[in-house]
Formats: structure tokens, sequence, C-alpha cells
């Protein structure tokens, strides 16, 4: 059906029953009236539709570039794009324009898709919330959605609502509102809307659950592709031995697709994999009873609320019932991941920002009293809390005498914990189903009671082993809360077998067919929202 | 003015310096546990150098010094080390630097093949064991010519371990007592050249030049065999030589393509090793012995004066001639080594382990290289001496000088004449006219072509020896005739008329009847006069040696 819904896309572009600078121009003019959610840092207008422009002509002369052609796409502000500002929602970085793109961005140009804009992230990708970046926090779409609404109202809360806004998760919130938040408005707009509005989609980056977390608490499907398998070149490193970017898209066979536009060996990038990819299809799975599905039992942890656990066990039922055989396997590491991942990623922070030094490029402070003093001063007035003290520690660890003892040990726990992936795969095991998050996503006002580096270490708990093991895995929206929020769900797959993960995941996404974000409301909302902020920024003057 | 300086170095007293002698030498072993083949195993039992304090106390056992060397040659590659920007001296400051050099974030380091064959080469050539496997890591400092703030390096596993470099030194006065000594090269490593930092005292300004920001290095680590400046000097030109041989690196060290950083040490023999100092960027080969003799002869004064000497880095001042303390500037450091994430372990193939589905174009073969291995300097040198009969300090002479034996060949292979005379030729009079010069061999007036014409003249008897010589000067002014037009310009051309000879002979003795006389009544140098007169007749065109026996035939007769 999905499959039908992309031919009718293009059919829909190509019999010019939209052209792709319509398509941009309502694009923008969404992103304009929902920036109250403070999902986009940067909205790239001029370029975005001087793309259409150019789409157009090809469209005209029907030699269109592919499936991408025309459609709007938005990239997370840790990408590097030629010629926009690309910030990491960090001062270190304000006002910094990329002479060069990432190398996935330049294969989405390529393929002709529009580029909207960057979109928001917590500063330089270190967060669970996209709330600690110097844009502010990313507002989740589903604050506003009726069917969040509907909840509240009954469960008579008076507190006030405005001041009550869910976070998206993170740390690519951004690209995760950007995503939910256009499918909103597809439902109140025209029907064609709906054809292009299903296939926008947002890059993430992924280093320990940065996309799945975000997307479940959106509820769009967020893919962590294989190490390896997609370029890391021009994405801003946090942790380069696990960063991965990152797909959020409404659909599995959306995200099948970007993939196989983004995937294959990039000879800028080493790490990545030299045999060449084929495109990406999803043949429809209609027999399951073949499959083995694993259930990690030290996932079952005791902070998992209480829905999320009896909607994973659902879908195992789902599953079972249908045939496939599900069973329950021992990740016995697990416990150990989040401990060893602050090892890892602090000393690679510490490394990979050493670099944001104020001479080349980004921020630069004042004084000129010494270079020491110079490097001193800009780092400490470019850099938040949150990526200092990773710093520190990553510092710490790698000094000549806790080097043994800190970041040699974390490397021999990751490779326990990627052995125990291994270990499950070969006991006949095909993907793994686990939660994505502990709950579904929580005000605000209830997030930052705790520090960002503890909401890390909760809120990556299911999604960051992955990351150490460097597999793929896929966070699908599987159904409400009582609260009326979206909850996700994760399959993990082994390594470079994407395909055969996501073919999982769709047959999943089928069955628990996933109820599509009502915003009637946030309609009026945000035009008043909109208003409100037009006013207040009038009054500041 | 240097003066305060000076007062840092030797507060009123003076340093006496003893000549360092390497004769008779004291070294240190190979470390204990270390893998010793039969190789290193010699190294380590050669003749052992001795450093003599220039006034050793009564009782007191002499000092021994010991040299070990840190060397950085820039690898000679078309591209940087991870990435594509070329690689140039002295172009325009920041021309050459890519968004990776610049360390722009989101850059990533892509090997450069060239440089992973430079260096394999290189191991190869110093009898080193090459890794099969080897890996890159971060070492992190802050400095303003370090734009990623932190340098990639091999710090655990480096591409080549355990070789040796063997080289010749003078030992005594008379030239020819050559011995080979070995020092162990611990390590070759690949990483990172820095940029530059240009410092602007007058505006307190330090300005940046990325140009060498990412050019590969070659590190190589040679252990501490040696004893004193010249040991150190000789081995560095050997490996110099063998560099520019391999094509590896040009090894300019006026052009910062070699540099090297010595660590020295003196104790006592029979007593642990001394607190090393380390003297840093020594640019020439000169300077490299004298610093390391200075400083040397500096911790045994220092010692013997009940002072102490401390673990610190050091420079030479080549203009007073002695090392002075480097400002430290943030005390000991701590390079926080990691590995670097961006770049899988470097693995190399040989013959029987290559992949038979492997693309030529992304893996090495270790036994390919070595097949391309040029002949090194040592053979060269055995070569020379074999086929030319020269003797082994002229085939010295020979490669030492950039450009002179590629001048040699070219001579030796357009001439008649006899190897020895062009031996002789090229290191006395062509050598000699460069030195006075100051010209090198590429800068010389005098092709091969006209040299092995000249000699070829001088072969045929066409000209004498002294004629020559002249032809020479001629051809060194460069007004470009050949040495035979120079020969017929100066009427240079032997007498090849024994009649003309006879007849000048004759009339020389009739007009010097007073020079006859002292002959015949018994003066021996008298002929020499006479020999000298005739040759003055001939516009120095005849054969003194048959001058004399026809003056002699004539007097006797």
């Amino acid at each position: 059906m999905l499959g039908r819904t992309l031919r009718e896309v293009s059919v829909a572009l190509k019999q010019g029953q939209i052209t792709p600078t319509e398509l941009c121009q309502r694009c923008l003019s969404l992103i304009k009236k929902t920036k109250f959610l403070n999902a986009y840092i940067t909205v790239s207008e001029e370029v975005a539709l001087k793309q259409a422009e150019e789409s157009e002509k090809r469209y005209k002369k029907g030699h269109s570039l592919g499936d991408l052609d025309g459609i709007p796409i938005a990239v997370k502000d840790n990408f590097s794009t030629s010629g926009i500002e690309t910030t990491c929602a960090s001062n270190m970085l304000k006002g910094y324009v990329p002479p060069y793109n990432a190398t996935v961005v330049q294969k989405l140009l390529d393929q002709g898709a529009l580029l909207m804009g960057k979109t928001n992230l917590d500063e330089f990708a270190m967060g669970s919330g996209s709330t600690d970046g110097i844009f502010g926090p990313v507002k989740n779409p589903w604050s506003y959605s009726k069917q969040y609404r509907e909840k509240r109202k009954q469960n008579s809360h008076s507190e006030n609502e405005d001041s009550n806004w869910l976070i998206t998760g993170g740390s690519s919130g951004g690209s995760a509102a950007a995503v939910s938040a256009f499918t909103c408005f597809a439902n109140c707009e025209s029907s064609n809307l709906i054809l292009w509005l299903k296939r926008t989609w947002a890059l993430g980056s992924d280093t320990g659950g940065s996309t799945r977390n975000p997307a479940a608490h959106c509820g769009v499907v967020g893919l962590k592709p294989s190490y390896g398998l997609v370029s890391r070149h021009g994405l801003i490193p946090l942790v380069n031995s696990m960063d991965v970017p990152g797909i959020l898209t409404r659909c599995v066979d959306d995200a099948a697709t970007v993939l196989g536009v983004l995937a294959g060996h990039d000879p800028k990038d080493s790490t990545t994999i030299q045999d060449p990819v084929k495109p990406f299809t999803l043949p429809s799975l209609t027999d399951v009873s073949k499959l083995c599905i694993g259930i990690p039992k030290e996932y079952l942890t005791p902070e998992l609320s209480s829905e999320v656990q009896s909607l994973w066990s659902k879908a195992a039922n789902l599953f079972e019932s249908e045939g496939a055989k599900v069973t329950e396997v021992s990740l016995p590491h697990t416990s150990y991941s989040i401990v060893c991942y602050h090892v890892l990623c602090t000393s690679e922070v510490a490394s990979n920002m050493a670099r944001f030094d104020g001479l080349e490029y980004g921020h630069r402070c004042d004084s000129d009293v010494s270079t020491e003093a110079m490097y001193a001063a800009t780092r400490r007035e470019g850099f938040n809390d949150v990526v200092r003290g990773r710093i520190l520690s990553g510092n710490f660890f790698l000094l000549k005498e806790n080097y043994e003892n800190y970041f040699v040990k974390a490397q021999k726990v990751r490779r326990l914990i990627a052995n125990d992936f291994v270990n499950v795969f070969n006991s006949g095991v095909d993907v793994l189903l686990t939660p994505t998050t502990l709950s579904e996503a929580v005000p605000y006002t209830e997030f930052i009671k705790e520090d960002n580096r503890t909401r890390s270490a909760q809120d990556d708990i299911f999604t960051q082993a992955v990351n150490m093991a460097g597999l793929p895995a896929v966070s699908v929206p599987v159904a409400l809360s009582s609260q009326g929020l979206p909850i996700g769900l994760q399959f993990i797959g082994r390594a470079f077998c994407d395909q055969q993960l996501l073919i999982v995941a769709k047959w999943f996404e089928k069955q628990v067919q996933f109820p599509v974000i009502q915003l009637q409301e946030l309609m009026d909302d945000c035009s008043s929202v909109f208003e409100n902020e037009k006013l207040a920024s009038v009054s500041l003057k | 003015m240097a003066a305060p300086m000076l007062r840092w170095c030797c507060p009123g007293r003076r340093f006496a310096f003893a000549r360092v002698g390497c004769g008779s030498c004291h070294r240190r072993g190979p470390p204990t546990g270390s893998t010793s083949n039969g190789k290193r195993g010699q190294s380590s039992v050669a003749q052992q150098p001795h450093i003599t304090a220039q006034k050793p106390r009564k009782g007191e056992p002499e000092w021994a010094a010991v040299v070990g060397l840190e060397i950085h040659a820039q690898i000679a590659s078309n591209s940087k080390l991870f990435s594509g920007s070329q690689v140039c001296f002295a172009a325009p400051p920041n021309s050459l630097v890519s968004f990776f050099d610049a360390s722009l974030p989101g850059t990533l380091p892509v090997l450069n093949r060239r440089c992973v064959e430079a260096a394999v080469m290189t191991g190869l050539a110093l009898d080193c064991h090459i890794n099969r496997k080897s890996l890159f890591d971060r070492k992190h400092y802050f400095y303003a010519d370090l734009p990623a703030g932190y340098q990639i390096t091999q710090q655990r596993l480096p591409i080549a371990v355990n070789g040796s470099l063997a080289y010749s030194v003078y030992v005594g006065r008379k030239p020819s007592q050559m011995v080979t000594r070995t020092v162990r090269v611990k390590q070759i490593q690949l990483e990172q050249d820095s940029g530059k930092s240009l410092h602007d005292d007058l505006r307190s300004q330090t300005l940046i030049d990325l140009n060498r920001a990412g050019i590969g290095l070659l590190e190589l680590v040679l252990e501490p065999d040696m004893s004193c400046g010249e040991e150190a000097a000789t081995a560095v030109r050997e490996l110099q030589l063998i560099l520019q041989a391999l094509g590896t690196s040009q090894a300019n060290m006026a052009e910062g393509q070699l540099r090297v950083d010595a660590n020295i040490s003196v104790h006592r023999p029979g007593e642990p090793l001394g607190i090393r100092t380390e003297v840093k960027n020594l640019n020439s080969a000169r300077f490299l012995a004298k610093a390391i003799d200075y400083e040397i002869q500096r911790q045994i004064n220092e010692l013997e004066n009940g002072g102490e000497i401390l673990n610190e880095t050091r420079s030479f001042d080549f203009k007073l001639g002695c090392t002075v303390p480097m400002r430290d500037k943030e005390g000991k450091q701590d390079y926080r080594f990691m590995p670097e994430p961006n770049l899988p372990p470097l693995l190399l193939y040989d013959s029987g382990s290559l992949p038979s589905s492997a693309d030529p174009q992304q893996v090495i073969n270790i036994d390919q290289l070595r097949e391309r291995l040029p002949e090194l300097p040592r053979v060269t040198r055995q070569r020379l001496v074999q086929q030319y009969g020269m003797l082994p300090e002229h085939s010295c002479v020979l490669l030492n000088e950039v450009g002179l034996l590629e001048f040699f060949q070219n001579v030796i292979k357009e001439t008649r004449a006899e190897p020895k005379k062009v031996t002789s030729w090229v290191l006395n009079t062509f050598l000699g006219f460069l030195k006075q010069q100051n010209l090198a061999v590429s800068e010389s007036p005098v092709t091969p072509s006209a040299l092995a014409e000249l000699l070829d003249l001088l072969d045929r008897k066409a000209i004498s020896a002294p004629a020559a010589k002249q032809v020479f000067e001629e051809l060194w002014r460069n007004e470009g005739k050949t040495p035979a037009q120079i020969v017929a310009e100066k009427k240079l051309e032997l007498l090849q008329d024994p009649e003309a000879l006879e007849q000048l002979c004759r009339s020389t003795l009739e007009a010097h009847p007073d020079v006859v006389m002292d002959l015949k009544r018994g003066n021996p140098r008298a002929i020499n006069k006479l020999i000298g007169l005739v040759r003055k007749a001939t516009l120095g065109r005849a054969d003194p040696t048959a001058i004399k026996e026809v003056l002699e035939r004539q007097l006797s007769s």
C-alpha cells in the first residue's frame, strides 16, 4: 500500500498535480506556523525555493532524478551544509558556515531533495531531551494533539496548559518534531499534501539513541543503520566509533528508501563498508512463521513503565500468534552499558572537542593576553556545562594513570556487550524486540528536575548497547499511552542486515496501525501562539 | 647581544672542552628482555665507545655518554598523509590547506597509500620487522599550529619495529681507519606533521601557516647506542642517504624535511644510566654533532661540580654553540593517547597472505615493495670499490655529496679514461672547485660530458696534465666552449712532432750553457731547470717526461 503511495507521489509530481515549488512553499509556511515548537534552528528558505525551482524544471522536462526529487527534507544541525550555518546548538559554532556538504546531505541533494533547514538538538548532540541547546528546548508536537489534550481534560489537571508541554526526547528532537508536526498539517490540508507529507522526513544522528529516543516520543519511525553502512563525513562527531546518521520518517518504507540512497562506501570515510550496497526495496512480509524474535530479559527493568511493558508483551504475543518463534534471550552485560558508554563517550568527546580553540573557525573570545588564555576563555564561553563536564571527565579517563583502569576496561566491556549480541544472533534469533524508552514523553518541567547526565543515563538504557555493538535498530511507533502519547518499540538486527530488520519492522507497523496525530486544535492554537510570539517580540523592542 | 645566555650556562666558570673521541667507547647493551636477533646481538658487542672527560679524577672511572635519537623525516609524497592537499616547500602561507588540515568539524582522515609504502620501504631498508597490522592513535596537546588539538600518530602499534642502521666512522687519524657501527632502530611510525607558528614579537602576535600541517612524517626512533656527536651525525647522514636512495624522503635538513631530537645522558661505566636531557630541533648534521658534544660535556661538568641533571628539554643555540633549556610551557605533558576511531587498523599483506579477492588498489603487498627497493648506499659503496678500485673513503665522499655520484657515473659512461683518473678528477679538481665557490653539484658550470671529453684528451695524451687543469679552469668560466675548442684556441695540444721537440731542446741547451755547466758539475737539480725552460718554450704543450728523455739523450751524446 505504501508502495502505491510512493508511486502516487511521483505521479502527482509528474502529472503536475502539485509542483515542487508549491510543496516547498506550503512546507515553509508550515514551518513558520510551528515555529513555537522550536524544531528548526535555521530555515533555508531561499535555498529550498531555488532547489524547488530546479526540480520543477526537471519535472517539466520529464527528467526527474527519482523518488526524492522535489521532496522537502530537514537535517539535524550537526551535519555540515555548504553555505548554510551549522551550529550544533552551541555558541562555539554560532555563525559557522561550512564550506562543504556532509556526504549524506550531498547524496540527498544529488537526488533532487529540497533542504528546508537545520533542526534543533542538544548542544553537540549531548543529551536525551533536546532541551540543552543554546536555542532552547524543542516542544513535542504531541503536546498539542487532540489525543493528548482530551486525555488531560479527563484527568482534569488544572495546571496551565501552555507551560505543560512535553519534551521530544533527544538529541535529534528537532528532526523528530519536524517530521511529526508536518504530518499533522497533512491531515488538515488537501489530499495532495498527504502524499508528500507522508514522504517528509529528516536526518538525525544516533550515538546512544539520539534518533530512536525522540522518534519514540514523537510517534515516528527512527532508524539507526549499522555502523559503517552510512558515511559520517561531515557529521560533526560526538563519538566517532558509535555515531551513525539516523533517519526519521513517518513510515518504515520511507526509511528504507532514504537508507537506500544514503548507504554505501564513501571514500571520505574510511570506516564505511567497501562492498557495494544495492538500493533497498522492502517486500511485504506475509508470513512470519520462519522468524525468530528474541526478547532480552535484561531489558525488563524495574524503571520500565507498566504501559510500555504491557505493549512490549502484546507485541511479542502478536508475533507468536502469527506463528513466529518468540524466545527469551539473555544479554548479560547490558547493565554495564551505561557506565561503559559514559567512559568511552566522554573520552572521545574530550578528544573531538579539542579542535574548538577559536583559531580556525567558530567562536573566539576577545582576550588576547596569550594563546593559552584565549583558548581557555573561548572554550569557557563557547561550550555549555554539559559539554565542559564531559570534556573534563573524558580527559580524566585518558590520563596516563587512568587510561588502563577506565578507557581500556570500558573497551573490554564494550567488546563483551557486542559479543552478547553476537551470541544471541548465533543462537538463531533474527531480530530482537525491546522497548525504545522507559515511558512516554514527560513534560519539560518534569524532565529538567534531573540533570543532563542522569537523564541521558536513564533514557539511553535500551538504545545505547546497540551503538556499542554497531548494530542496526529501528524504533517503530506502536500505540498511544493512557495519556494519549506515542510509545515506540525497538527492533534490533544483525550487523549489516538492515534490510531484514526493516522488513520485520514494516510487517509490525502494518499490524499495529499506529494512529495519526490529530492536530486540529493545534492549528488554531499554533496560529494564536504564533501571534503571541509576534506580539512578544514586538513588545521587546 | 647574547651575553645573558652565556651567563646562564657558565656562571663564573669556563668549560674546557675535551675533544670527544669515539676511539675506545662504552655503550649500553640492548635492554633486557628485548628480542635479540643475530644482527642486533652483533651490534651490541661491537666496539664500545667511551667519552673521556678532560680530567678524570683519580680513582674514578671515566664518564660514558649515551645518545639516542628521534628523527622525523618528511615523506616525499604528492599529497598529505590524510588529505588530498599538495605537499610543496615554500608555497605561499596557507595555500595548501584542505578542510581536514584546518580541522573543520566533520572531516575525516583518509590514509595516503604512498605514505604507507614509503614507511614500509624505509622499514625494509632498515631491516625492520614490518607489522602486518598497525594502529593509529591520537596524541593530544594544545598548540596553535596543531589545528585538531591532537596529532594522529602510531603510539601503540607502529608500522615497523626492531631494525638496525649501520654506519661507518673514522677512528684514529688515518682516513682509511673506518669502523662500521650499528644502531638499533626501535620503531618507525607514521604520523602527521604540525603547521608552523611564526612569532611576531613586535606586535606580540603568532601567525599560523598550515601548509605543513598534515604532511606525512616517518618518526624513526634510534636506540641509545651512540656515544658522541660524531657517531650521531654520521648515523643521521647514513639514514639521510638511505631515505634519499629510496626516494621516501628528500631528507633535506635545511628545509626541515629531516629533523632530529637527541636524548643524551652520561654515567660512570658500571653504574645505572644518568638522567637524560632532550635537545630538540637540530637542523643540520654539524649542529647535531656540536650540540650533543656540548651537552655531554655540560652534563659531565655539572656532575663533577656536584650539580644534578634535570630531565628537561633543551635547544641548541647555534650562534653561541651551546644548549639552553627551553621554556617548559605546561610542565610535564600528559598526551592523553587514545585510539584514532576514524581509521581502521592498517593491514599489510605479503604474497602469501594476500587475499585472492583483494583489489590491488586497496591492499599493500610487502613483497612487491621489497622487489622495488633500489640499491642501498652501503651496497653502492661496495660496488664502487669493487668496480672502480677506489678507496672506501672515496666511495663515501662520492655518496655524501648530493649529486656527485651521478655526476661521477655520467663521466665514467662517456670517457675512456681510467676510473681511477676519473675518481681523482671528480674528487679533487671538480669537488675542490665546488667547495671553493660553495656550490652544489647541480650548480656546477662544468657538465659531466665536458669533463669526460677533457679526460679523453688527457687519456689520448693530446694534452698534458697541467694543460688539462688549464682547460678545466676555462671550462669553469662557462663560456660555452668545448674542451677541444679551448685546447685549439689556447694551443694547448701536446707537441706531437718529435723533430720539433728535438729542435727546441737543442736550442735551449745552446742558449743556456751555464745551466749545462752546472749540470755537468754534478748538480742533479739543474736538469729540472732545463726541463722547465723547454716547457716554457713549448708553451706547456710538451710532456715533461718526454722532454727529460730528449734532453738527457742530447746531453750524453
